[in-house]
């Protein structure tokens, strides 16, 4: 039989996650809506213990007819995406609770979005890789659009949706040509064709043109961005912060994987198109967050320019590139989930603000939320010694081992640029006269999450070794 | 064989009409029901190539619940008719852009295989041939067996878009009286009655 | 694949004669009844319908819904017919794979249910 129990076994995490989705869906629907406190932190739990599956014990291999595989770096990366969901499951309940829009049903909808995440990260054929992201987006789409009273929440849904569904529409077609080419939709079949002297056929470069594509929307590379700023500002915060996290490192680890996989042998064609979104998303990331006002939009911004520091890593093709590409991705995450929780605790008579002038004289009102924010941005920024520091230095050796001196160069002029932008929130916290207080924040699980985020920040700012390790041995699953 | 020619003609013409009718009829109603028309000889053509099943799925879904769709869709909005048509010449060149371009790798696929790098029969050897079983069939023994995890996934991509459709649209109404068949059978005899001493001449 | 074909050609028939009957018919009433129309012939008769309207109405939103969970169990229901025809070819894990299937869906029949979405009200 041709899904036997080993196949059960590799799958293991994935399978207790959608069984226990699905049970708690029945819970939540019996119980009503009394039970949303109890979903929410036990799909929380659901997603840590998912985690913890995946190393206890690890294993590795095929399964479902070649369909799935799970190695060292699926495991990496599942992991990253599995704690930053359950980390944005719990940010949100302060949030939805004053915007009358706390249901279970979104707990659940985010840990299925999650479950299509670790998914397309173990894509080992192109439709195993679709109908992941299907189950991904699909589900993201519905969390854009939650807060459905909202005219800026639902038009984020429907335009991610809009958009989003283009995007498939174009991996589709790309899909599509590449199997017609090269007689196959598993990985392995399209390395093999491709290795055999086939890589000159034009309609081969035409599909991988198209799923690049599809797959630079997924992680908001320039010139498929457009979506984000719009999304991420109109869509509720805590979904935003998922949103900066989760499924860019999914569509992250997917791009590399596709890249470094079937189209090993392309290298040489889809290096230039890697480039050239990285460079311009840089440059984009920095330029056009100069002029921010509304933090969730300069966040939007931010994790464009960010991207493109991960696709350097990816165009350098190298074992030292990926491991770069591992490393800043988890420090991203940190950075990122710390600064939402900021954002999440920024109330002023109860209400929620969101522009950087709302910041003003933060640190004398509340001094410790502007130091958590303080080393957030100077991180993000790049300054020496924080964590966000070593994340580009990996990225720009890798980089320059692989030759690529110009796009290296343009980046880390990016990044001085993009310095403005993080050290001017730094400015008015510090400097400006201050606006009305904010609010104490109450203690609750946002004040934990940028506690524990500036902390692992300035671990991994002191001792960056061991993520260095991690990172090493992920990248080494992808080169075995 | 002329038979299967002439079917083929009449129904890609009729296709090709109705898909044009879709794009500039006035009234968005019409447009559905052309596409309904459009989807129904699509269908056929697909038959003519032997592929029953997707000529099937095509009837059932896309006639059957999509076209339907749409329509409520249509008219549930309020949309101008007029207002509709404002924006055609502009995003007119866009989209014959795009037309073209795909059209233009259509072009290339039947060049590659008209070249002789690559050719039909070479593409068809990876399937089951279309003679020897039919397609249903042939999908049938695949799908449940070869491709179990991607038909799961699918049914899980289902569930999201149930839940993701009630998540969305479901509005409880406050203040409809409904039918709660367990509640009404288990009224007791106290709750539902109760025995009231009337004084004489007083009322209740 | 002639076979295949031939097997559809009942329906080709029927197409050209259902096709043919409704030319005849109306050409039929087009040429040989008396056309003389006026205003009043057209205009509806007492409580008729007007006959010449726009075909849209609006439409409550929830109608929506009950589209999109039909197109859901529809979708279901398209997976369904492979399997039925090829049941005897794919064994005990065919018929257990698409209990699973079903299974799944059922989960999320039991959610539509409770949360009320297949009421009227």
């Amino acid at each position: 039989m041709i899904v036997g129990l080993e196949n059960w076994a590799l799958a293991r995490p994935e399978l207790f996650l959608a069984a226990a989705t699905a049970l708690l869906l029945i819970y939540g629907v019996v119980r009503g809506e009394i039970a949303t406190a109890f979903v929410s932190v036990a799909t929380a739990v659901a997603l840590l213990v998912t985690a913890a599956l995946l190393f206890l014990p690890y294993r590795e291999g095929t399964a479902f007819a070649s369909l799935f595989i799970a190695d060292r770096l699926t495991a990496t990366m599942k992991a990253l995406v599995l704690v930053g969901s359950a980390v944005a499951i719990l940010m949100s309940r302060a949030y939805f609770e004053q915007a009358k829009a706390w249901r279970f049903e979104y707990p659940l909808v985010v840990a299925l979005a999650t479950l299509g995440m670790m998914l397309m990260i173990s894509a080992n054929d192109l439709m195993a890789l679709y109908v992941g992201l299907e189950l991904q987006s699909l589900a993201l789409y519905v969390i854009a659009a939650f807060q459905r009273d909202s005219v800026r929440s639902t038009e984020a849904g429907v335009k991610y949706f809009v958009l989003g569904s283009v995007a498939s529409g174009m991996l589709l077609f790309g899909s599509s040509l590449i199997y017609g080419f090269c007689g196959g939709t598993a990985f392995v079949q399209i390395s093999g064709a491709l290795a055999d002297g086939r890589s000159a056929e034009i309609g081969v470069i035409i599909g991988l043109v198209f799923v690049v594509a599809g797959l630079a929307f997924k992680v908001s590379a320039v010139p498929f961005h457009m979506w984000t700023p719009d999304v991420y500002e109109g869509a509720p915060t805590p979904v935003t912060a998922l949103f900066a996290v989760a499924p860019k490192i999914a569509a992250m680890s997917l791009l590399v994987s596709v890249l470094m996989g079937p189209f090993k042998p392309l290298f040489a064609q889809w290096q230039q198109i890697i480039v050239v979104a990285s460079v311009f998303s840089m440059a984009l990331g920095a330029f056009a967050a100069l002029r921010q006002q509304n933090i969730k939009r300069l966040m939007a911004y931010s994790s464009i320019g960010n991207v493109g520091y991960v696709l350097l890593g990816v165009a350098s093709g190298t074992e030292k590139g990926i491991q770069a590409v591992v490393f800043y991705l988890a420090i991203y995450m940190v950075m990122t989930l710390g600064v939402f929780a900021t954002i999440l605790m920024m109330k002023r008579r109860n209400i929620m603000v969101e522009e950087v002038s709302d910041l003003a004289g933060l640190a004398r009102s509340q001094p410790m939320m502007a130091f958590g924010m303080l080393i957030f941005m100077f991180s993000l920024a790049g300054i020496p010694p924080l964590a966000g520091f070593w994340g580009k230095l990996y990225i720009f050796m890798a980089a320059v081992e692989a030759k690529l001196f110009v796009p290296a160069g343009l980046g880390v002029l990016a990044s001085v640029v993009a310095s403005y932008y993080y050290l001017r929130i730094v400015k008015v916290m510090y400097f400006d006269e201050p606006a009305e207080a904010i609010d104490r924040p109450s203690f609750g699980v946002n004040r934990v999450v940028a506690l524990v985020a500036a902390f692992l920040i300035a671990i991994f700012s002191l001792v960056p070794q061991p993520l260095s390790l991690i990172a090493e041995a992920a990248a080494k699953g992808l080169f075995q | 064989m002329i038979l299967q020619a002439l079917a083929f003609y009449v129904f890609a013409a009729i296709t090709v009409a109705s898909a044009a009718m879709v794009v500039t009829s006035r009234n968005p109603v019409y447009s559905v029901l052309f596409l309904i028309l459009a989807f129904f000889n699509a269908a056929a053509l697909f038959l003519l190539i032997g592929a029953e099943f997707i000529a099937m799925i095509l009837v059932i879904v896309y006639v059957g619940a999509v076209a339907v769709l749409f329509l409520f869709v249509v008219m549930m909005l309020d949309i101008n008719l007029t207002e509709l048509r404002e924006g055609f010449l502009e995003y007119f060149p866009v989209g014959a852009l795009i037309g073209a371009v795909l059209f233009a790798e259509l072009l290339l696929g039947v060049g590659i295989i008209g070249s002789g790098s690559t050719t039909v029969a070479a593409l068809n050897a990876h399937g089951p041939h279309v003679a020897a079983i039919d397609n249903t069939r042939a999908i049938g023994r695949v799908l449940y067996t070869q491709y179990f995890y991607l038909f799961q996934v699918a049914g899980l991509v289902l569930l999201v878009a149930m839940i993701g459709a009630i998540v969305l649209t479901l509005r409880s109404r406050p203040g409809v009286r409904r039918q709660r068949a367990g509640e009404q059978i288990n009224r007791t005899k106290e709750q539902a009655i109760s025995v009231v001493k009337v004084p004489t001449r007083g009322g209740v | 694949m002639e076979a295949l074909l031939r097997e559809y050609l009942p329906i080709l028939i029927f197409l050209g004669l259902a096709f043919g009957l409704v030319c005849a018919m109306l050409g039929g009433s087009y040429l040989i009844a008396r056309q003389n129309p006026n205003s009043e012939k057209l205009s509806p008769f007492e409580c008729g319908f007007a006959p010449f309207d726009d075909a849209r109405g609006q439409f409550d939103v929830r109608f929506y819904l009950v589209a999109i969970l039909f197109i859901i169990f529809d979708l279901e229901v398209a997976f369904l017919f492979p399997w039925a025809v090829a049941l005897g070819d794919i064994g005990l894990f065919g018929f257990w794979s698409m209990m699973l299937f079903l299974g799944v869906l059922t989960v999320g029949f039991i959610y539509e249910w409770r949360k009320g979405a297949l009421e009227w009200e």
